[in-house]
């Protein structure tokens, strides 16, 4: 059982839900205007497992995405500012305008991207934890993956070796049921993905992904499974994208029906009406949440306008590091 | 540009697929293997509709597994099936090198000539798309590098049609890139639809003043900088390579004896590239034909940057490479 948390913490998983949401909404706007190009991956229907998740992690802790990574940065305290800018190729991205959509990157915040190589993040996140673990530094290292990477190697390696060395790092499948439009069941032997993290004797269990107090209940007990020396730990979030995987993707491999489905579930719709039944937010309070967050979004446009574009005769800068940077 | 043989207007996309349909229709033991080549109608939708009309035992959608369904491609060639491996991106066939290198590249020599690996790999290649460093490198030049494979770069409209029914019929492993930015380009394609060769250059212009070098997606560019060039008074032959490997050497050789002086443009970076091996053939073969050093435009040696303007700088573009003809034109007697 779940316990109600305090109203303030309650509105700010709204509130960042929220943020989320209409982020993604100002990015499809954006695309359409050519103002963002490249892929762009929207976290659209998935914002309770980032909101959720990030609750349990601390500023030294580290966090290691995929593309598909809006949600996670901003969850994690990255300016909307500095990551749309990025996505309009700024100087003040926070990438610098060289990573774009999905390779976000924030070392002060120790967001390591980003990775738009499918299970490309997992062996990072091994390392990330292993440096900790050699300093006997305390942290945890949640790194974030679609179900897709599953029956990549590189996710077989990754979970072997965090086991194996009891390393700490938070294994965050985001299971939105299909791989672009590859469904789980036809990508799987077992689709039970639970199952695999016991073949590497983590501890693991499923979560509904689309209740932001599952998911952070859930991301807490295993963060501290995690920091109490109990090695890596498996959660699957079971989630759901409501967008297409990308802009181009035609859709063919779905249910519209199966769509509206699973937005009836809309977590955060879902967390709005339980807000309003436990009188912690009524239509004022979440009409304030909505100006709020469109005008934080609005300055965050006009940042990333009025930024700069780097300079053609820096093209070759940070290749290498630079000496004494 | 003007055909003597019938031929419809199509897209490089379109041909593809057609080679494929017909391919798969004339060849039992063809099928294709890759990610969301079926349900989803290929990320780049050249296997669009394929699924519907083959099934998917022979357009098999495959998980996200570069390594084993590549690798599964090699035993299945071995078995004497023709697979068809679609890999989403080159950079996404890092994941599977170790199968195309130690495997596929090797089985025939390392077994003294026993195995043989009838498999073809075609793959995404090339920048321009603001794709960023994960998903736009040109990295068939490294490829070119590996002994035991043929590397093709289908550049027009035939080729992307032609090049696929020899590359299934050559016993050993071929892969063959398709330049991102080429897919909705429209060229013809010959009503006949004959094999193409897969061993020879082609010129794509003469000319006499001097020999453009170049593959793949940076070809329209080479054609446009020539256009520019003939404006000025300068006439530029264009040599496509269509093989990068092996080379046709002697194509290069011969045209550059002849217009004494040449300019490769590839997209890969410049260091140990496919550019500075065209250029050493040159001057290990046509040292005394040339009046000029050979000049080279290369993509600058970065990871592809996203923002527009640094990914623009950092390719091969038609102003650089019409500087590049100018500079190598004024040097040299
Ligand atoms: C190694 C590799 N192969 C293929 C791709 C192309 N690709 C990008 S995202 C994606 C689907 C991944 O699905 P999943 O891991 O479930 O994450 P989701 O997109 O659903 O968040 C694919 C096939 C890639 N980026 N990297």
């Amino acid at each position: 059982m779940t316990v109600f948390p305090d109203p303030d913490h309650a509105r700010d998983l709204y509130r960042e839900m929220v943020r989320i949401r209409r982020f993604e909404e100002r990015c499809v706007e954006l695309y359409s205007a050519s103002r963002i190009r490249g892929f762009l991956h929207l976290y659209i229907g998935e914002e309770a497992v980032a909101v959720g998740a990030m609750q349990s992690l601390s500023a030294d802790d580290a966090v290691v995405a995929t593309y598909r990574e809006h949600g996670h940065a901003l969850a994690r305290g990255v300016p909307a500012a500095s990551i749309l800018a990025e996505m309009f190729g700024k100087l003040e991205g926070c990438s610098r305008g060289r990573g774009g959509s999905m390779h976000l990157f924030d070392r002060s915040r120790r967001f390591f991207g980003g990775n738009a190589i499918v299970a490309g993040g997992l062996p990072i996140a091994v390392g990330l934890a292993l440096a900790d673990k050699l300093r006997g530094e305390p942290r945890v290292t949640a790194c974030f993956f679609g179900e897709g990477a599953v029956a990549e190697g590189e996710f077989h390696e990754s979970m072997n070796l965090a086991a194996l060395w009891e390393l700490p790092v938070l294994f965050c499948c985001e299971n939105n049921g299909y791989a672009m439009g590859t469904a789980l069941g036809r990508s799987e032997s077992e689709t039970e993905l639970t199952v695999k993290a016991a073949g590497y004797r983590m501890p693991a269990w499923s979560v509904d992904g689309m209740d932001v107090l599952a998911t952070e209940s859930a991301t807490a007990r295993a963060a501290e499974g995690v920091r109490a020396g109990g090695g890596p730990h498996f959660l699957e979030f079971r989630t759901y994208r409501f967008r297409a995987h990308s802009m181009y993707d035609p859709e063919l491999y779905r249910e519209k029906s199966e769509v509206e489905a699973w937005k009836l579930r809309d977590p955060i719709a879902a967390w709005r009406e339980t807000l309003v039944a436990h009188d912690v937010m009524d239509e004022a309070a979440v009409a304030a949440t909505d100006a709020e967050i469109a005008q934080e979004i609005d300055a965050a446009v006009a940042f990333a306008d009025a930024g700069t574009l780097e300079p053609t005769e820096d093209l070759l800068r940070f290749v290498h590091t630079e000496p004494s940077s | 540009m003007t055909t003597t043989t019938p031929a419809v207007r199509t897209t490089y996309r379109d041909a593809m697929r057609a080679a494929i349909r017909d391919a798969m229709q004339r060849d039992p033991r063809v099928f294709v293997m890759g990610e969301d080549i079926g349900a989803y109608g290929g990320c780049y939708a050249v296997t669009k509709g394929l699924l519907d009309e083959f099934g998917p035992d022979r357009i098999r959608d495959t998980p996200l597994s570069e390594s084993g369904f590549v690798g599964a491609g090699i035993g299945a060639a071995l078995a004497d099936m023709r697979p068809i491996v679609e890999i989403m991106t080159v950079n996404f066939s890092m994941l599977a090198l170790d199968q195309i290198l130690n495997n596929a590249a090797t089985l025939s020599y390392m077994s003294g000539g026993q195995l043989h690996v009838p498999l073809v790999i075609r793959m995404t290649t090339g920048a321009g798309r603001q794709l960023g460093a994960q998903h736009s490198h040109s990295l068939e030049g490294w490829y070119a590098h590996i002994p035991g494979i043929t590397v093709l770069a289908p550049a027009t409209v035939a080729d992307a049609y032609g090049m696929l029914g020899p590359a299934l019929d050559d016993p050993d492993p071929v892969l063959i890139f398709e330049h991102g930015t080429l897919y909705n380009v429209e060229g013809e394609l010959p009503v006949a639809r004959d094999p193409v060769d897969i061993a020879h250059a082609a010129i794509r212009r003469p000319g006499n003043d001097v020999t453009l070098i170049t593959y793949g997606g940076t070809l329209p560019k080479v054609l446009a900088a020539a256009e520019e060039l003939a404006a000025a008074g300068v006439d530029a032959e264009v040599l496509d390579l269509r093989v990068l490997r092996p080379l046709d050497a002697d194509a290069i050789i011969t045209s550059v004896a002849r217009t004494r002086r040449a300019v490769v443009v590839d997209e890969g970076w410049r260091s140990g590239s496919i550019s500075a091996e065209i250029s050493a053939r040159i001057m290990e073969a046509a040292f005394y034909e040339l009046d000029a050093p050979v000049g080279r435009v290369c993509s600058a040696e970065v990871p592809m940057p996203y923002a527009k303007q640094l990914e623009d700088a950092a390719l091969p573009q038609v102003a650089g490479i019409v500087a590049a003809v100018q500079e190598v034109l004024r040097t040299g007697g």
